[in-house]
């Protein structure tokens, strides 16, 4: 080796040795706690492993898919997956028509008190789930706020939270007030790079709003608009805090989300279909997330 | 804009922003309102709107007396502050060595913190718990904050951030004869500190605001923090006692809005910086 080269290769092992040793932390903790954890929820979806198991994992039956049969067969099951893609459905659109109306208002409509509606709009997500829910249930009982504002308005209370056919546009309301300012941060961002000539030159020749807006602000805004669908998409697959606190899934497991089956699950001590169920989920969330990616940008 | 708009489309723009924010911002009265209502005030049909009086502090006084909030926040503040500490530290540390040292592996180090971003929690948790059982860590904080210790969204902001910073200043430094800790530390540390405002407050948000977890691993009221203990008494006897439940979740909430009012630039920017390039 020529006295340069080894000049060179030495700082350069050391910088590698160095880099190393500043991701250490990390990937020690994505190894122990994300990555083991992803191959060991492989693995015991094939066993029977239940909740006694729990302090002697090696000691588990491989019983091959079937848990995979029975969650897929179960009736509790089936339905929570229907229920999550209704929150899916709903919820990811809505949450996104919202934000971007609201970033489209804040940033062409209007010059003045911009960075309070966006403070305003923003202060739900930062708001603890916890504490919305709180206050959810006590706004949406029988003689809560909600009820009084619609009967001084001469309408009927609704029974929020305990008719079936209620609940699941309620915990859908909550979902969505705590993911609109996401969204519209988002949309903002991306409606901030769009050059303003762009719209000038389309003003000079005639191009009217609407015409604007489907020309040339959509086609502009594909980057923000791919990742709040994808981000969107994966929060309302995954929603649980929502319907586990403000329902606990009911009534009548209307609003029994696929994440909170599997946490009854485990709660209940069957481990294996708990983890089963999580990856039939795991699975779905990436083949929808693939062919979302691949949708929106081939147009 | 060349044309001037149109003063009627304006004050209707305005007006329907300001009924927007109205409902955005109503939960947040009635939390205020509620928290200082007896529960007969609470029980009252058609119920007041105002509290009687707001210097009824009763509720308040129970959380702190008679239940465990004053543990709860304690342990919270712990939990904050310790991974706040741990994620500004580490994640600084990863994101340098992925935007600024070339090194074999970077590829797959990034494509890691990708990945535990994307990962569905659900999926993880149950494993995880056998973990900490293995680890003999059931019912403890230091639990609670493993998982959190670092992470990827920390380290993802962090790396665009060092991104920006010219490599000639590291590499001036480099032919002065500094070693690697010292252009860390002395050189880097100093040009970032915005990056490191944005991934602290993103931490304390989300570990502060951190549920299901806690939820899990905690299971005696000693290592409760603030969001598993409201929503054990919300979930428990008693557990239409409005005024009180309402008094823990201003509790809970009061932090993060007072560090939002003075520090709103660096939550939104850290929303906005994890993706949009």
């Amino acid at each position: 080796m020529s006295p340069i080269a080894s000049l060179i290769s030495e700082p350069s092992r050391l910088r590698a040795a160095t880099a190393w040793l500043f991701v250490a932390p990390f990937m020690t903790i994505f190894i122990v706690f994300t990555a083991v954890p992803a191959v060991l929820a492989l693995i015991y979806s094939f066993t029977d492993i239940g909740v006694a198991d729990i302090r002697r994992p090696l000691e588990v039956d491989f019983v091959f898919i079937d848990t995979f049969v029975r969650v897929l067969t179960n009736a509790g099951f089936l339905k929570a997956v229907g229920t999550t893609a209704l929150f899916v459905l709903i919820g990811v659109p809505l949450t996104m028509a919202i934000g971007l109306a609201l970033a489209i208002g804040l940033n062409n409509g209007i010059t003045k008190l911009r960075s309070t509606y966006r403070a305003a709009f923003y202060l739900p997500v930062i708001t603890n789930i916890v504490a919305a829910a709180v206050i959810w249930q006590y706004a949406f009982t029988l003689s809560g706020p909600v009820n009084s504002m619609l009967g001084s308005l001469g309408l009927t209370g609704v029974n929020w939270l305990g008719d079936p056919r209620m609940a699941m546009p309620t915990v859908i309301m909550l979902a969505v007030w705590r993911n609109v300012g996401t969204c519209m941060v988002l949309f903002l961002a991306g409606l901030q790079s769009i050059p303003e000539d762009v719209y000038e030159a389309a003003m000079i020749d005639g191009a009217s709003a609407w015409r604007r807006f489907t020309a040339i602000t959509l086609p502009l805004l594909k980057p923000a608009t791919l990742l709040v669908t994808v981000l969107m998409t994966v929060s309302f697959m995954n929603i649980f805090d929502e319907p586990y606190l403000l329902t606990k899934g009911g009534p009548l497991s209307s609003t029994k989300s696929v994440a909170l089956w599997v946490y009854e699950q485990f709660g209940q001590g069957n481990i294996a279909p708990a983890m089963a169920g999580s990856y039939v989920m795991l699975a779905i969330v990436v083949v929808l997330g693939v062919v979302q990616l691949r949708w929106l940008r081939a147009r | 804009m060349i044309n001037k708009p149109n003063p009627v489309l304006t004050a209707i723009l305005y007006g329907l922003l300001t009924l927007g924010a109205v409902i955005a911002l109503l939960p947040f009265a009635w939390v205020l309102f509620g928290a200082f209502k007896s529960q007969a005030e609470i029980l009252a049909a058609p119920g007041a709107w105002l509290p009687q009086s707001f210097t009824n502090l009763s509720n308040f006084v129970i959380l702190f007396a008679e239940r465990m909030f004053g543990r709860y926040m304690i342990n919270s503040l712990i939990v904050s502050a310790a991974t706040v500490v741990t994620n500004v530290l580490f994640a600084t540390m990863a994101g340098y060595a992925l935007a600024k040292l070339e090194f074999p592996g970077h590829k797959l180090v990034f494509g890691c913190v990708l990945a535990a971003m994307m990962v569905p929690y659900i999926a993880l948790f149950v494993p995880q718990f056998f973990i900490i059982v293995q680890m003999g860590l059931v019912n403890t904080l230091v639990a609670v904050m493993l998982p959190i210790a670092v992470m990827p969204i920390g380290v993802f902001i962090m790396r665009q951030f060092a991104d920006s910073v010219p490599d000639e200043l590291l590499e001036a430094a480099r032919l002065d004869g500094a070693g690697e800790l010292t252009i860390f530390f002395r050189i880097f540390l100093p040009l970032v500190g915005p990056a490191i405002a944005t991934v602290a407050i993103i931490t304390f948000l989300n570990s502060w605001n951190y549920f299901l977890w806690p939820l899990i691993v905690a299971q005696n009221q000693e290592t409760y923090t603030l969001p598993v203990g409201l929503a054990v008494a919300s979930q428990g006897a008693r557990s239409t006692d409005y005024g009180l439940l309402l008094a823990g979740a201003i509790v809970v909430l009061l932090p993060v809005l007072i560090l939002f009012l003075f520090l709103q630039k660096y939550f939104v920017q850290g929303i906005a910086g994890t993706g949009i390039k």
